[in-house]
Parts: structure tokens; C-alpha cells; sequence
């Protein structure tokens, strides 16, 4: 699912430099729901987009680890400067939506945008 | 190659700066890219560790013909019980910690997962030194 195809769906903004033209190059191919970081590192794979409640460095730190494509901040959450910074920094896209974590999931699963089951 | 780096035990918002550093000089001469990722990752939640539970403390990472082997050393209180520390959710990081996303106990765990070798040296009030190791 492209980038921008997962922006309109959630109603997000874009906080980070990238254009609209951009996003629609940026191809998903999982997504995750977490708030533990611990939990991305064990089970994510690239090309994915991260959905969380955490706004702090060390989410966008984990999505560099872990080749995350971009994350996307729920209910409305806004990041320091600092991490956006570090996001454009690393080429990783933040969004923004109002919904709450399971809407958002619920949404993009049901558009055909899957998890990772760990093997 | 040999890259050492401090790993501050201050700034919890720092963490992660060694290995986004070794990363990008993994990258750059172009080395394959799932070494990268499973160094990469194994790297993190070493330094994350070195953080949280050793207070900070030094990291030398090398680059060699045939693996990339990374040690970090800290003085903090060393691991109590190996065993448990390795068991998937066993932690004992405090509430703050957890709050950040980590100390969810998946640390030593996820780099053993990670890498083809992990060893680790420590012991109450001596501190530890863990060491992991990717086969190129």
C-alpha cells in the first residue's frame, strides 16, 4: 500500500519534508501497532510502517534499526522538533492522525495492508 | 576497522547515537545489507541496555575479514542471573524505562536472535561486558 494511499485513509498530516509525490513512491508492505519498542525490534519487518502512541527519539531511533519506512503518531500525539529533525534527518516519514491506535490498524488491515506473523 | 564510541549514561534520548553511527559506516562500504539490519538491531538494544542498566559506559565495534564483532563494556551493577536476564520479559528496569517503550525484557534475548554468537561476562558489582558477534 503506498504511502499516500495510508495518509488519506487515516487522515493524517505529514510532519516531516516529504512531498505528497513523494509519499506515493513510498511503498508499505506491513504495518505494526505498538507502543513497546522492545516488541518492534523482535518482530518487524522492512518496508514497514510503525503506528504508536510514543512520540519520543528513540521511535524514530528503533524505525532506523529496523529499516521502518515511516510511523505514524495516533490520537492526534505531536513530537518534540528535535525528533521530526531526526526523522528528516534519517528519511523516515512521521504522520500524524486524530484516530485512536485500533481504529487506525482496523483501517488499514481492512484496506488489505497486513501484519508480520513471526516465524 | 575499529570505531569506539562513549555511551553516555545522561541522556536516555542519545541512545541509539553509536549504533546509527556504526550503520551508516556498515552501509557505506557497502556491506550486505541483512548483516547490517541483524548488527544494526543487536547493536541497539546492546547500547540501550548499556543505558538503562550499566549506567553507560564504552563501546568498541570492529569490522574484520570474516564477522563484525561488537563489545560494549559498562560498571554498573552486573547481571544478577544470567538465566533469568535471558527468559523473554524477564526485566528489571524500573517504571520510567518501561514508559519509553523499553525494559520490556526482550533485550538479550532479541540480540541473541540476532547475531551467530553472544557472549556475556559479568557479575554482581563487577559490571558487564557483553560482546556479540555477526558472521560475515
Amino acid at each position: 500500500m503506498l504511502l499516500s494511499d495510508i495518509k488519506n485513509l487515516l487522515d493524517a498530516k505529514v510532519l516531516t519534508k516529504e512531498s505528497n509525490d513523494v509519499l506515493s513512491q513510498k511503498d508499505i508492505h506491513t504495518a505494526c501497532g505498538c507502543d513497546l519498542m522492545s516488541d518492534v525490534l523482535a518482530f518487524v519487518k522492512d518496508q514497514s510502517l510503525l503506528l504508536t502512541g510514543l512520540i519520543n527519539a528513540q521511535v524514530i531511533r528503533t524505525a532506523e534499526m529496523m529499516d521502518i519506512v515511516a510511523v505514524c503518531f495516533v490520537r492526534g500525539k505531536l513530537p518534540a522538533e528535535e525528533v521530526i529533525e531526526l526523522a528528516n534527518e534519517k528519511g523516515i516519514t512521521i504522520l500524524s492522525t486524530e484516530l485512536p491506535l485500533y481504529i487506525s490498524c482496523g483501517k488499514l488491515y481492512s484496506e488489505g495492508l497486513r501484519g508480520y506473523l513471526n516465524d | 576497522m575499529i570505531k569506539k564510541y562513549d555511551i553516555s549514561g545522561e541522556d536516555f534520548s542519545l541512545a541509539g547515537e553509536a549504533s546509527s553511527d556504526f550503520k551508516s559506516v556498515m552501509k557505506k562500504i557497502g556491506m550486505n545489507p541483512d548483516v547490517i539490519r541483524r548488527v544494526s538491531i543487536a547493536m541497539y538494544e546492546a547500547e540501550i541496555n548499556t543505558i538503562i542498566h550499566g549506567g553507560g559506559g564504552e563501546c568498541e565495534a570492529e569490522i574484520k575479514s570474516d564477522k563484525v564483532q561488537v563489545t560494549f563494556r559498562d560498571n554498573g551493577p552486573g547481571i544478577e542471573n544470567i538465566d533469568l536476564a535471558m527468559q523473554e520479559g524477564y526485566s528489571t528496569a524500573g517504571d520510567k524505562i518501561r514508559e519509553l517503550g523499553f525494559g520490556a525484557g526482550m533485550g538479550l534475548p532479541n540480540i541473541k536472535k540476532y547475531t551467530d554468537n553472544m557472549l556475556i561476562d559479568t557479575a554482581p558489582g563487577k559490571g558487564t561486558t557483553l560482546t556479540l558477534i555477526v558472521n560475515l
